[in-house]
């Protein structure tokens, strides 16, 4: 081993993508940043892959007191589950890079079926709780740090904290207490009433949001009830995201409040305000889209706990329900598409990020 | 201590643009309320240019920021700050943001800092003009454009658009100025407007101050700790010293008979280029019948290109030597790649081409561990006397650490070597136990010092020393260098911006220009007679500490200096 | 740094903290002190505190708070203030466990990784990145089924749920770890012992070592709040401890839910405030250390009142000390 290391020149005057005029520098880390996706798929496949082959077989997990242990294992040799694992794992690899994801063991639907139908009701889920964070966390992030060290900036802090502190599915029980069984305003669970839910299904190539498929069939009535039961978990996970958020953008407006640059716009007389919301808050955006695309982790894990709280049939739903039954297919399936989801949107994320920063643009 | 009342400063009687009368900061720290500004008091007349002059902890800067009424809440002022008859310090806010930008504005020292990188400069001008009335985005731009085209940008309809980081740092600090100017306010505050920025750089920023002044007749406050600048652009000066006003008098006055013991203090231990060489009188290179301890043969040194663009070239087919005994000063502009050889020699960067030999090892072929015992005969000095210590540990500790690892010693041997040492660097004994930060910044260079010596090196490579301290520190500082240096004599390179410094230590001197070393020489002989024409400007830049001298020295070189 | 001429109790982490702080930020700082020595005390004392045992069942079923039962009982009979105090010692347990398992791997990892760079350092950092931006709780799940498989004594409960918490926390130590000692390599008092020839093993033992584990109680703070919420949502989702082995507060959550629904209030609300107050009280007592360690977030005392005490002087810690990604900065 050594010690040499690299040291930046002396002054640090040339920026690494600085003269991308030829197009090299930012093309180039885009292309590298777009291959770094596959390695985190791969992990995150592997990892649940083994770690679910340590809980044992399917088989075993549906039928194992119910069958004789001979039968049982007749059944375990013909799927296949009796292999070494590593000839079962690359054997897995295979299919997904093909894009084959087999059946799930549980119900016997195809894998990419089930991820599209339970797919879109977690996209759902997710862009109506994103909504709420987004419109509670920027501004009262925003005014959190004009008025820092004050008194509304440390209300909005145990604010924030306590939307952190609260699980799901504790917010969603007291939700439930206050605004459906109190005062009978909104429904306790579902996505939408059952006859609505059919008529919904019922549609030409539905997308399976709700909200989008009520619109397009100009069905007005199941629009108003698809958003009265969507208010509540959008309003659960959102204000655990949006909590999230609000610290996001304190700290790093903050951050940059202390900056020379926003020191230099108050000697030229920029007020207060202004110097939050332009000065300090577009050069903080870097750093916070940066973070809050790790927050699609909190959104999509507090999917799962919002689901089984609302009983709203997303992945999380039916994730809990296949992870009882060991229904390894199913299972990664999900993992599957959640990785892939998780590394576009932090890929989509730092793009962003990079267009913003014009020392990266030009 | 003499005390001056806000006289009014200009003996036409004009009225002052600036007036502080007893002004006094106190701000609140962990360790208690510590006063900044302790009863200050002067004046600005109209198209003044005022220097506030002082070392670190003076008070200048928080004078300069209570002028605008930057202060932080955890400061508490007292006293008036007069600007056309408004106090600073007792306005609205609202009234406050009224006064800056259109009567007061400021300039920082750090242009790269105080631009913001994710607008465009024509943006951050317009903002001002915006916060003072309905401006239309047309009529900002225009304006803009304008203030741009004041300041010297070329193509100013076209660089309006561009973001800082499209600027070099001499350009970006011409745009913060442009962006003071946008309003014409009577009054520029400019906070060590120079210090951030090379020495060429600089003297194109204070003649571009001068025409502020010349042109439009703006006043102007100058904070800086530089007497060179001083002498160069100021035409009345105030010298503080921890939150006093020393002394204060016209800028030739105050050089030629300073009547205060700090000022006569300060003034002394300004280098002064040409005087007190240490090569003065010498007509060959000194030490050539000695070992040669390091060699560079058309050395090149790349840094490698990050995700797509080039390797950057460093050091760039430079060729020379340092002889046993000699002390090798190397000077250089940022970007000029002195620092990159000082690391290359200490085996903290690679080599990538020519030939560098160290104590006869070949650092192209570096390995850690066939180069490690020749380590004990390299001592090395790092810039930052603050950074430079693990903070967990003692200056002992830290002063041990070579002994400890190349030596088989008991501890009290060790111990007994340590305090040799520190009493070598004028350091107390006692301080072995003290941690870095209970030490000043002088003291913890000493303790550096101490600890590149530690194994009796045969060579002691001192990266830009002293350039963190204040100049009377830099001044013991370096006159302890020079003393150990001949008591001990270890071979040095030192590494410097400052050519003056250079001079005062070096015997052979070498100037690198972006990468290259494009003249070397006995010490003296390029300070008195440069060949180079970089080497040329680079010298003529220098300011001197003498007001008069300094005037003409650069009618002298104008041609040279701007073009 | 703490200056080491204080006496040690003063530079204790927490106590530091609290003699520097001023105003808001004290106020902060000393409610999470609060809450938490609350929480730890009711862990503590949870025999003693609890009038029942937290696997006693009682034949009267979701009977509304009344004297024999001050929170009422559960559909399954359990006294619900009794499980609400017995599940404070079930998270200190957690805590504990999950912590310490994280914390070793992570620092060694994350040394080791930002000292020697090369291979072994990108591998990590892109597996530590891949599990780091996943759902955690997915694979908190998926570890606790496969270390468990049903088993459900109490420390056997334990154990897997800290495990499950463990896999996530290893990343996190070691991103915070790794990133602090890059960041120290650089520094000229590091370079100073490299060109003095000492070796990597010394140079990280003795120089980066203790510089990049300041910030570690801060992180173990805020890692304590998360592991209780992972917890919780494992017995939410029937991943986690079995009723009749510990009390824990996810667990009564999942089966209050249906009582909800029936207004039936009083099984649900108090293990919810239990994690959520434990959780507020970790947090503020984190977050405020965050920020008394940083000088730009570090509020003042205005000048001109006398000062409280002559505490430290600041040590700037760096300034993304973003250590949950929860919170990052």
């Amino acid at each position: 081993m050594t010690t040499l290391i690299e040291a930046p020149p002396e002054d640090g005057e040339l920026l690494p993508l600085k003269k991308s005029k030829s197009g090299g520098g930012l093309g180039k880390y885009l292309l590298i940043r777009f291959l770094l996706i596959f390695p985190t798929i791969f992990i995150l496949v592997t990892l649940v892959f083994f770690l679910m082959r340590i809980t044992g077989d399917p088989i075993t997990a549906a039928l194992g007191d119910r069958l004789p242990p001979d039968q049982l294992a007749q059944r375990i040799h013909e799927a296949g589950y009796d292999r070494p694992v590593l000839v079962q794992y690359f054997e897995y690899l295979g299919q997904i890079a093909t894009g084959n994801f087999g059946r799930t063991i549980s119900d016997n639907l195809l894998v990419t079926d089930m991820l599209a139908t339970y797919g879109a009701a977690t996209l759902e889920l997710a862009i109506n709780a994103l909504v709420v964070a987004l419109v509670v966390g920027i501004p009262l992030g925003m005014l959190a740090a004009y008025k820092r060290d004050k008194w509304p900036d440390a209300v909005l802090r145990v604010v924030a904290i306590l939307f952190y502190a609260t699980p799901v599915f504790f917010a969603g029980l007291l939700l439930k207490l206050v605004f459906s069984v109190g005062l009978g305003w909104l429904p306790v669970a579902g996505r939408a009433k059952t006859a609505n839910e059919i008529a919904l299904n019922q549609l030409a190539s539905p997308t399976g949001i709700y909200w989008l498929d009520a619109l397009r069939s100009g069905n007005m009535a199941a629009l108003g009830d698809v958003a009265q039961h969507a208010v509540l978990p959008a309003i659960a996970l959102g204000l655990l995201t949006g909590g999230v958020f609000l610290r996001l953008v304190r700290t790093n407006v903050i951050g940059t409040l202390n900056k020379d640059y926003v020191e230099a716009g108050r000697s030229r007389g920029v007020s207060e305000y202004r110097l939050v919301t332009k000065h300090a808050y577009k050069p903080a955006l870097i750093p916070i889209i940066t973070v809050m695309g790790l927050q699609i982790a909190l959104l999509l894990g507090g999917a799962v706990l919002t689901e089984t709280t609302f009983e709203w049939k997303g992945l999380g739903f039916q994730l809990a329900h296949y992870l009882t039954a060991r229904d390894f297919v199913a299972v990664q399936g999900i993992v599957a598409l959640l990785a892939v989801i998780v590394a576009l949107t932090n890929f989509i994320v730092d793009v962003v990020a990079a267009l913003i920063d014009p020392r990266v643009r030009y | 201590m003499s005390r001056h009342a806000a006289a009014p400063a200009d003996p036409t009687g004009e009225r002052p643009v600036l007036s502080i009368e007893h002004l006094k900061v106190t701000f609140a720290t962990d360790t208690g309320d510590v006063k900044a500004v302790d009863d200050v008091s002067f004046a600005v007349a109209p198209g003044e240019i005022l220097a506030i002059v002082g070392e670190s902890g003076s008070g200048k800067t928080v004078t300069a920021k209570t002028i605008l009424g930057l202060l932080p809440e955890t400061a508490i002022s007292s006293g008036a700050v007069l600007i056309s008859g408004n106090n600073v310090i007792s306005v609205t806010p609202a009234h406050l943001r009224q006064i800056r930008g259109l009567e007061v504005a400021m300039v920082f020292q750090e242009p790269s800092t105080a631009l913001n990188p994710v607008f465009t400069v024509g943006w951050q001008i317009a903002e001002g003009l915006r916060a003072h009335g309905n401006v239309s985005k047309k009529e900002a731009r225009t304006r803009a454009i304008e203030a741009l085209g004041k300041v010297g940008i070329p193509e100013p309809e076209k660089r309006v658009d561009y973001y800082p980081h499209q600027f070099s740092g001499g350009q970006k600090q011409r745009v913060v100025i442009a962006a003071a100017l946008a309003l014409n306010p009577g009054l520029i505050v400019a906070d060590e407007p120079t210090t951030a920025l090379d020495v060429t750089v600089q003297a194109e920023i204070l003649e571009l101050l001068r025409e502020l002044r010349d042109v439009y007749g703006t006043s102007i406050v100058l904070i800086t700790h530089n007497m060179g600048v001083v002498a160069d652009l100021a035409d009345r000066v105030v010298v503080m010293y921890q939150g006093d006003v020393v002394e204060e008098a016209t800028s030739e006055v105050l050089f030629d008979s300073p009547q205060e013991a700090y000022t006569r203090k300060l003034l002394a231990a300004v280098p002064h280029l040409g005087r007190n060489s240490a090569s003065e009188g010498f007509t060959e290179r000194a030490h050539q019948d000695t070992d040669v301890l390091v060699r560079a043969e058309h050395l090149v040194i790349e840094y490698p290109g990050r995700l797509g663009t080039p390797a950057f070239r460093a050091v760039d087919d430079v060729s020379f030597t340092i002889s046993a005994g000699e002390v090798f000063g190397l000077v250089g502009e940022s970007g000029s790649g002195k620092t990159t050889i000082g690391r290359a020699i200490a085996g903290l960067n690679k080599t990538t081409g020519g030939s560098l030999k160290v104590l006869g090892y070949e650092m192209l072929n570096f390995k850690e561990r066939s180069f490690r015992p020749l380590r004990k005969d390299i001592g090395f000095v790092f810039q930052d006397p603050a950074a430079s210590f693990n903070p967990q540990l003692t200056i002992g500790e830290c002063v041990a650490e070579p002994i400890l690892i190349h030596e088989d010693r008991t501890a009290a041997e060790v111990t007994k070597r340590v305090e040799e040492l520190l009493e070598a660097v004028q350091l107390p004994r006692s301080y072995a136990d003290r941690y870095p930060h209970e030490l000043s910044g002088g003291q913890r260079q000493r303790a550096s010092l101490a600890r590149g010596l530690a194994l009796n090196p045969k060579l002691l490579i001192a990266d830009e020393p002293t350039s963190a301290l204040d100049v009377s520190v830099q001044a013991k500082v370096l006159e302890l260098f020079k003393e150990i240096q001949a008591e001990f004599g270890f071979a040095a390179l030192f590494i410097s911006h400052d050519l003056a410094v250079v001079d005062m230590l070096s015997h052979w001197v070498g100037v690198l220009f972006k990468g290259k070393l494009v003249e070397e020489g006995i010490s003296s002989v390029v300070m008195g007679s440069p060949q180079h024409d970089y080497t040329k400007r680079l010298i003529a830049s220098l300011p001197v500490p003498d007001p008069r001298e300094q005037a003409l020295r650069r009618e002298a070189n104008r041609a040279l200096l701007f073009g | 740094m703490a200056r080491k001429d204080q006496p040690l109790i003063r530079r204790l982490p927490v106590i530091s903290h609290l003699n520097k702080s001023v105003g808001l930020q004290r106020g902060m700082l000393v409610a999470g002190i609060v809450i938490t020595a609350l929480f730890l005390i009711t862990a503590l004392f949870a025999p003693l505190i609890a009038p029942y045992g937290y696997s006693q069942r009682f034949p009267v079923s979701q009977e509304p708070p009344s004297g024999a039962h001050i929170w009422g009982t559960t559909a399954g009979g359990y006294d619900v203030f009794s499980r609400t105090i017995w599940g404070a010692q079930t998270a200190v347990y957690v805590i504990v466990v999950a912590v310490l398992l994280s914390i070793f791997i992570g620092v060694a990892l994350g040394l080791v990784s930002g000292y020697l760079g090369g291979w072994l350092d990108r591998i990590l950092v892109v597996v530590a990145d891949a599990i780091y931006a996943f759902p955690t709780l997915l694979l908190a799940i998926v570890m606790s089924i496969a270390i468990s498989r049903g088993q459900s004594s109490m420390w056997g409960g334990i154990f897997s749920a800290a495990i499950s918490i463990t896999v996530v926390f290893i990343p996190q130590y070691f991103r915070v770890i790794r990133a602090e000692t890059i960041r120290l390599k650089a520094e000229p008092f590091v370079e100073s012992a490299m060109v003095v020839g000492a070796s990597s093993v010394r140079i990280m033992a003795r120089h980066i070592y203790k510089n990049a584990t300041r910030t570690l109680p801060l992180i173990f703070t805020l890692n304590a709040s998360e592991a209780i919420l992972t917890l919780a949502a494992l017995g939410f989702l029937g991943f986690g401890i079995e009723p009749s082995s510990a009390a824990e507060w996810g667990y009564d959550l999942n089966h209050a839910q249906t009582d909800a629904t029936a207004g039936i209030w009083w099984t649900g609300v108090f293990p919810g405030a239990a994690i959520v107050l434990t959780v507020l009280g970790l947090t503020l007592l984190g977050e405020s250390m965050n920020d008394l360690n940083d000088p730009r977030l570090r509020g003042r005392r205005r000048a001109g009142k006398a000062p409280r005490t002559a505490p430290t002087a600041p040590a700037p810690l760096p300034a993304d000390a973003a250590l949950t990604k929860e919170v990052a900065s």
